[in-house]
């Protein structure tokens, strides 16, 4: 059921080597989350899927056929990539930002078809974001802005959307609701969501397939209340934590030991392991 | 009344935006006052109504001598050059993603100059006579323009380049161009030095309709290119991996662009010389007006730009007349200013 599979993949920075001989299938029609330490190639695993870095051995296949053999304007209309903290250039709106993401449909006559019209006010009414279509990007709140590339991609109309840490530097408020947009997207329009969070739990709360990369492979993967555990976490952060439920949704939740108040007995220790 | 009007012709479609096109004829209607009002001012006064004839050349023999003959050259050319410093900086700004980038402060302008004035020199004999045709000269120009802009693209695209320091590189190229130049006015004959000097500040004294002709097919052909490129810039300011993401192609676009961008610079420098900021000032002043959507980004620029140079070089010869002062000196009066107010507002990215 897979549309999307690294094959045999080694990625290298110059002599450095960052993944190497990975393989893994991504599931289609579900939400996928990379998760991992600062550093171990997330960030160029999503890439190299999205044909930005090319990788120095193996391939990704996109139903059936290396990326490598797809013309990248077909690539373009398969899967769209969020990269991490893009930026819009001084003086552009957030119409003139969404539209861009129809390139792949234009060329040099057809540049505002009735198809790309209906794309970009669609994109932009899911994200909610229809009543800042004239606003300067570079006005907008954290929040704002992220909606604003999201509503981007999504007028890229593509089955399959990879987004790197699309919830970085927004307040939980924020975070909550960009990652409810995309489970939105993916349970009504079924798209195939692929992210990276640096959150476990919100991680576990709205995976289907949690994907644990470390020591350039694919450490662990699998729904996140059959592979999270306290042995997985320590593997792959060096970390020790405490795994329960969450109280609202039943999925799992890790807590952390380490230093910090424990008003638990009255007194203040560290929690010790 | 709409913000945006879709215009749609068979296979054709754009999304225009009526700001833009509003502000487009505003400034195509002042580009024509600025063009009456200075072809009228100078020694001889001429009204509108007479201008006007004499464009058509059914004004008085004077008047007609004056207008077609010394005039409107000179002016045409300012505005032509101002235009093409205006687009070449509107594509850099795009291609470099740095609002500080424009043809003279990343240093293209100097390095047209260089070459420009290297040709000069190879080709003028003792008696002060070009051995080869005049129309080479631009070409000259757009190289030494060429070789700065592959030079500092190479710079900035090892990565992580701050936009301060590619202005810093850029400055610092000019000024290794700008010596060479030196040397080379230094060594050769004082003709070329007292000739080149005036041209490197940036003067369109002396004018001739052949160079304004040469000039005004180099900037329509090089414009139109950028327009039909421009939907390709405005990905481009998205920056590399959003550029590739949407199934375009970032360094074959960038490498056009630049060679037009150069070229455009090149073919102002060899005309008017090396008139500073307006490929700056223009540019931005442009997105001010319209946004950052290049399809009105670039004519915008263009007509700003070229009214930049054409009161630039309306001052020059009319405020200490019968002192001529090269249209340069006054754009960077304003135009310095501006980019050190550029400077200070993006001094901590
Ligand atoms: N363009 C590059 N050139 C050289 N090395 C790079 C480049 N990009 C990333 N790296 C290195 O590759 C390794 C993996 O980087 P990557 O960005 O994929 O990590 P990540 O898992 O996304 O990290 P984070 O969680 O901090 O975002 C890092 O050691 C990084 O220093
Ligand atoms: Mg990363």
């Amino acid at each position: 059921m897979s549309i999307l599979e690294a094959k045999d993949l080694s990625v290298s920075y110059g002599d450095t080597n960052i993944l190497d001989e990975l393989n893994l299938k991504i599931p289609k029609g579900k939400i996928t989350v990379f998760i991992g330490k600062n550093g171990c190639g997330k960030s160029t695993l999503l890439s190299t899927f999205a044909r930005i870095t090319k990788p120095t051995k193996g391939s990704i296949i996109l139903d059936g056929k290396s990326i490598a053999k797809i013309s990248t304007k077909k690539i373009a209309r398969e899967l769209a990539l969020l990269p991490q903290g893009p930026s819009a250039p001084e003086g552009m709106n957030v119409l003139q930002l969404v539209k861009q993401g129809r390139y792949p449909y234009q060329n040099w006559m057809k540049q505002w078809s009735r198809e790309d019209e209906e794309a970009v006010s669609k994109a932009l009414s899911v994200t909610g974001t229809a009543e800042l279509a004239d606003r300067p990007v570079e006005d907008l709140s954290g929040g704002q802005k992220q909606r604003v590339w999201i509503a981007m991609v999504l007028a890229q109309d593509t089955d399959t959307i990879l987004l790197d840490e699309p919830t970085t530097y927004l307040d939980l408020s924020h975070q909550i609701e960009i990652l409810d947009l995309l489970y939105d997207l993916n349970q009504n329009e079924n798209r195939t969501i692929v992210m990276v969070l640096h959150d476990l739990n919100l991680a576990c709360r709205y995976a289907d397939h949690i994907v644990a990369i470390q020591d350039k492979h694919v450490f662990a993967q699998g729904a996140p209340e059959e592979i999270m555990s306290c042995d997985l976490v320590k593997d792959v952060f060096g970390m020790d934590v405490n795994i329960v439920n969450c109280p609202l949704f039943g999925t799992p939740m890790c807590i952390p030991y380490g230093k910090g108040r424990n008003v638990k007995e009255g007194r203040c220790t560290a929690v010790a392991y | 009344m709409k913000k945006y009007i879709p215009v749609r012709f068979r296979n054709f479609s754009v999304l225009a935006s009526s700001r833009a096109i509003w502000i487009t004829v505003i400034l195509m209607v002042l580009f024509l006052v600025v063009l009456v009002v200075s072809v009228g001012l100078g020694d001889i006064k001429i009204a509108p109504a007479e201008v006007f004839k004499s464009f058509f050349g059914t004004g008085s023999d004077l008047h007609n001598l004056v207008v077609r003959t010394f005039r409107l050259p000179r002016i045409l050319l300012a505005a032509f050059a101002g235009a093409a410093l205006a687009v070449a900086g509107a594509i850099l700004q795009g291609i470099i993603r740095n609002p500080l980038a424009s043809p003279d402060i990343i240093g293209l302008t100097s390095g047209a100059s260089l070459t420009t004035v290297g040709f000069l020199a190879i080709f003028t004999t003792s008696d002060n006579a070009l051995t080869v045709s005049i129309n080479w000269l631009p070409l000259a120009s757009f190289l030494g323009a060429l070789l700065t802009g592959i030079l500092v693209y190479r710079l900035s695209e090892k990565n992580g380049l701050s936009q301060f320091k590619i202005v810093l590189i850029g400055i610092g190229l000019a000024a290794g161009a700008e010596a060479v130049t030196n040397l080379i006015m230094v060594m050769g004959s004082i003709y070329i030095a007292s000739r080149a000097n005036i041209w490197l500040v940036g003067s369109v004294n002396g004018a001739n309709w052949p160079e304004v002709v040469i000039l005004m097919i180099w900037f329509f052909i090089l414009f139109i290119m950028a327009l039909l490129l421009s939907r390709r810039l405005n990905i481009l300011e998205l920056g590399d991996t959003i550029t590739v993401s949407v199934g375009s192609s970032t360094s074959k676009d960038k490498k056009i662009l630049l060679i037009i961008s150069t070229a455009l610079t090149g073919g102002a420098v060899a005309f008017a010389g090396g008139i500073g900021f307006v490929g700056l000032m223009a540019p931005h002043m442009a997105r001010k007006l319209v946004g950052s959507a290049y399809g009105a980004l670039i004519p915008v620029s263009a007509l700003l730009g070229a009214m930049i140079v054409m009161i630039s070089d309306l001052i020059g010869r009319t405020l200490f007349a019968p002192i001529e002062v090269p249209a340069g000196v006054f754009s960077a009066i304003i135009g310095a200013p501006y980019f050190i107010y550029l400077l200070y507002k993006s001094r901590n990215i």
